[in-house]
């Protein structure tokens, strides 16, 4: 592999798209447990649903905060590393990034103000509409995002005109490209990674509060819900992703084959592997194991129809096939461990054991990387099955980059990035990590605080004073707060 | 008005709205350094807390629809200015992790740190905002193949830093209006003498930068003379700058604010009526300028766009206001805050 400005540039956008989206779906899936438990206090008064509602609003700030800061890189870097493909694209798709704007962004950053902000300057039911707002706006933000990519996976609703200094696509049909072939599918399965990741975020620091005997009753709430959502989402991912493996084996058959080690098409039916080493080289799985026949039944029902291989394409267009592989197969070893891990939680708690056994709690801490990986190495998978495409048999990536930038403007952005990326990425731990051992306590005990301390003369000096009630000097921390 | 008007006309809103709203923010930034103790750095940080991200919005909207509207010319300018979109990247990423990191550990110089990657990561966005719109009055050297062929010294000419010079004046200026709304006491007190200097600085640029406009870029005021009605929009720049000493030393901070964000929208249509109709000129040849014709999209995405548009604004408008009607008045550093 030469170090040339387009192998940088790929390198740069998986450097810069993986670090963004350590972020988001962690803020999709937190959004939606903030809304339960925001709900929950709503409904039932409970001064505990309230505090943990504060509390993962406080994490869910500095989560926020990293998604838009790496998010902006993602948008200005179509037109810095990739100018021909935003020709090629941009009267298609770049709609879908003008709505996301519009429809999505405005509507997050606006209610997220209100949410951290704003405790005290709305009632308890505005508020609630607000985490609710910035829950749907994140949502709405992975729609248009997912539809985007989904375009140049599956492209639909266009046709290719010469515009004279070159050919692009133009758009035809909206719905036809908002709608097309993968764009359902993938939104389902993204908002599922979303959801699970959520789940083991909150479960992994509740667990952690459980062993250590802190904020034991606030722990089981959180507990509560979050395993409820992980199993949930948990048992219907390899649904949607049956869904979406059958969509690519129509849509895009050399990725399927890619994904599954599949370089000859098979007489009869072709075997699933659940594990192996592909060679490309020599166009064989390495140490695999194979269930007969299960890859036809999967993409066909049928255990005797065969599969197309790689052999069916040149090979100038086949993916990279051991990376695509790999991934592939690590997003599904690791669904297949959310189910047991979830199932196994729930039985237990079902036969009320659960809170007594410390290793599985103790699994349940360290299980938070899993999500993550899971999400990250599917979308890799996504990603280099497309390849060689840029836009799936329409445009190459090695055509794609900007002809303007060199390999050394590259070379010296990408170091820059991974610098302050790694940094950025380090305090973020810190920081997460002094909020979680804190915990939701400090809010619960705050409220009790202001409730004895602040009779309407104290707060009205102190507002005259323009340092507010400064009740977090009552747990040590003068300059702290709540953020 | 064709589509191609309308979104040359509705990008010009969404980069006015940027340059006002985030204006101020970016202009507190500059004056961060001004505020001495911690508690005076916490109020410059509140007062612009709840705000700045929802601001920051209508510069990724505007680079979204810039490609959806003008995919060429977004292609064109973003490669073309590569590392100076990087570093601006960065500035815009220390600028929001600073206000969110700043105050979560109780340090000295961790505070003192992120205090000056505030300021400068502030400075220098501004910096280059300006630098940007300097370059596209000068134009630059694009092909016939809708390629910059220049180097990164192209970008640095003289004018272009003068524009970015007036770029940080006026938005610490408009920053500074901003804060005399939101403080109070000795931090106000200096905030005033700074709304003063910088009112100062950026008069002296705004002149040099007026005279250096006329002399060297003749197509700067063709489009004034085809249509002298544009005319009068000078006229209400200069009278908004007037008002902004008057509004000072009269002690109505909210006037001073006002003349200042007119200012800023001022200078933004005259510098789209410097370009219209094109968006990028090609120092080469006039035939290779980008135009909102040849590097627009199709008529059916630009009328979708629309569509989206007419949908969308009214509420981001909406949750615009409730969001400052929310967190009006004086800064008050609470519970919830940094
Ligand atoms: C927590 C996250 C997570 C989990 C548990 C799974 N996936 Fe997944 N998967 C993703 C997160 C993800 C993802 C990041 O969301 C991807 C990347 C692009 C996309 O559409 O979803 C993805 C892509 C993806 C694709 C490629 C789609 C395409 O290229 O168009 C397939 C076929 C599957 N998945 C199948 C599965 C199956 C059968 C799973 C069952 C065990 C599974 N995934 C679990
Ligand atoms: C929306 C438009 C998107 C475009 C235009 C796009 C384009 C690209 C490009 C240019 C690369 C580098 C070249 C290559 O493919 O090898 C890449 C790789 C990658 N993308 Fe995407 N992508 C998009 C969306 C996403 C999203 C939303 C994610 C997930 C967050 C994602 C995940 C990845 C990953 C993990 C890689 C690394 C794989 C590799 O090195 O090839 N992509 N994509
Ligand atoms: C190539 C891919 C992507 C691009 C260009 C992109 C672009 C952006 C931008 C510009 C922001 C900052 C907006 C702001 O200022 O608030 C952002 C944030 C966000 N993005 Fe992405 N994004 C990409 C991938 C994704 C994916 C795949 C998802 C979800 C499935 C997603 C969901 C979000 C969300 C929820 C936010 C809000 C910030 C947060 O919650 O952390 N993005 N993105």
């Amino acid at each position: 592999m030469e170090l040339d400005a387009i192998t940088l540039s790929r390198l740069q956008f998986a450097l810069t798209v993986m670090f963004h989206y350590i972020f988001p779906p962690l803020s999709i899936g937190l959004g939606w447990i903030m809304v339960i438990m925001e709900g929950a206090y709503l409904k039932t008064g409970d001064k505990e649903y309230e505090a943990i509602a504060r509390f993962w609003t406080s994490i869910f700030a500095v989560v926020f905060a990293m998604g838009v800061a790496s998010g902006i890189v993602m948008e200005f870097q179509f037109g810095t590393n990739w100018a021909t493909y935003s020709r090629f694209v941009g009267d298609v798709f770049g709609s879908a990034l003008a709505a996301e704007g519009i429809f999505a962004f405005f509507l997050e950053s606006g209610f997220l103000a209100i949410l951290v902000f704003g405790w005290d300057r709305v009632g308890p039911k505005m508020h609630f509409f607000s985490t609710v707002m910035v829950a749907l706006g994140a949502l709405f933000s992975s729609i248009w995002i997912v539809v985007a990519n989904s375009w140049q996976q599956t492209p639909a609703g266009f046709h290719l005109v010469d515009t004279g200094s070159g050919v692009r696509a133009e758009i035809t049909d909206f719905w036809a490209v908002v709608f097309n072939p993968s764009s359902v599918h993938r939104l389902v399965h993204v908002w599922i990674g979303c959801g699970i990741l959520g789940a083991f975020f909150v479960l992994s620091i509740s667990s952690y509060y459980l062993l250590k005997q802190r904020h034991v009753t606030m722990a089981k709430k959180m507990f509560q819900v979050a395993l409820s959502v992980g199993l949930v989402m948990s048992l219907i991912a390899p649904i949607s992703g049956h869904f979406q493996a059958r969509n690519v084996a129509a849509t895009q058959p050399a990725k399927l084959a890619a994904f599954e080690g599949h370089f000859h098409t098979s007489e009869g039916g072709a075997p699933l592997y659940l594990w192996g080493w592909p060679s490309e080289k020599e166009r064989k799985v390495y140490f695999g194991l194979a269930i007969p026949g299960l890859l036809s039944f999967l993409v066909h029902e049928s255990f005797v129809k065969p599969v197309p291989g790689l052999d069916q394409f040149p090979e100038e267009d086949w993916p990279p096939v051991w990376l695509s592989f790999q991934t592939y197969h690590v997003m599904l070893a690791l669904g297949v461990y959310f189910i047991g891990i979830t199932g196994l939680s729930a039985f237990l708690w079902w036969r009320g054991k659960l809170f007594d056994t410390r290793w599985l709690l103790w699994v349940l801490v360290f299980s938070v990387p899993a999500p993550f990986i899971a999400n990250e190495f599917g979308w890799a998978a996504a990603e280099l099955g497309r390849q060689p495409w840029i836009v799936y048999n329409l445009l190459r990536t090695a055509d794609a980059a900007s002809p303007a930038v060199s390999a050394q403007q590259v070379l010296g952005s990408i170091i820059v990035f991974g610098i302050i990326y790694a940094v950025l990425f380090a305090l973020w731990l810190y920081i997460l990590d002094k909020k979680i051992k804190r915990g939701p306590e400090v809010f619960l005990a705050k409220d009790s605080t202001e409730a004895q301390s602040s009779s309407l003369l104290d707060v009205a000096s102190a507002l005259t004073r323009h340092e507010g009630a400064s009740l977090t000097a009552t747990n040590g921390n003068g300059n702290d707060n709540n953020n | 008005m064709g589509l191609n008007e309308l979104w040359f006309a509705l990008l010009g809103v969404l980069l006015t709205g940027y340059a006002i709203l985030d204006g101020f923010d970016l202009g507190v930034g500059i004056l961060h350094l001004v505020a001495r103790e911690d508690k005076e750095r916490r109020v410059m940080l509140n007062s612009i807390g709840p705000l700045w991200d929802g601001n920051e919005v209508w510069l990724v909207t505007f680079g979204g629809a810039l490609f959806a509207a003008f995919p060429e010319c977004y292609a064109t300018t973003f490669s073309a200015f590569y590392t100076p979109f990087i570093i601006l990247l960065f500035a815009l990423i220390f600028r929001a992790v600073s206000l969110e990191f700043r105050s979560k550990i109780d340090s000295p110089t961790w505070r003192s740190l992120w205090d000056v990657a505030f300021w400068l990561s502030s400075a220098v966005a501004t910096l280059l905002f300006g630098v940007a719109v300097g370059n596209a009055m000068l134009g630059l050297p694009i092909g016939a193949d809708k390629e910059f062929q220049g180097t990164l010294l192209d970008l640095l000419r003289p004018y272009s830093l003068l524009v970015g010079l007036l770029t940080v004046s006026l938005f610490a200026m408009h920053g500074a209006n901003y804060l005399l709304l939101k403080t109070d006491g000795a931090l106000r007190d200096r905030i005033y003498m700074w709304a003063w200097h910088s009112f100062g600085v950026f008069l002296v640029l705004y002149v040099l930068t007026t005279i250096f406009t006329l002399v060297k870029i003749p197509h700067a005021t063709a489009n004034l003379n085809k249509y002298p009605v544009g005319w009068l929009i000078v006229v209400l720049n200069v009278l908004a700058i007037t008002n902004i000493p008057r509004a000072l030393f009269m002690h109505k901070p909210f006037y001073a604010f006002i003349s200042s964000a007119c200012t800023i929208a001022a200078l933004n249509f005259l510098f789209g009526a410097a370009l219209f109709p094109n968006l990028l000129v090609s120092s080469l040849n006039p035939e290779w300028n980008l135009t909102i014709y040849n590097a627009a999209s199709s008529p059916k995405t630009l009328g979708i766009m629309a569509i989206i548009a007419a949908l969308g604004m009214p509420f981001v408008l909406a949750y615009t206001s409730v969001v400052y009607w929310t967190f009006r008045g004086k800064v008050e550093i609470g519970k919830f805050g940094y």
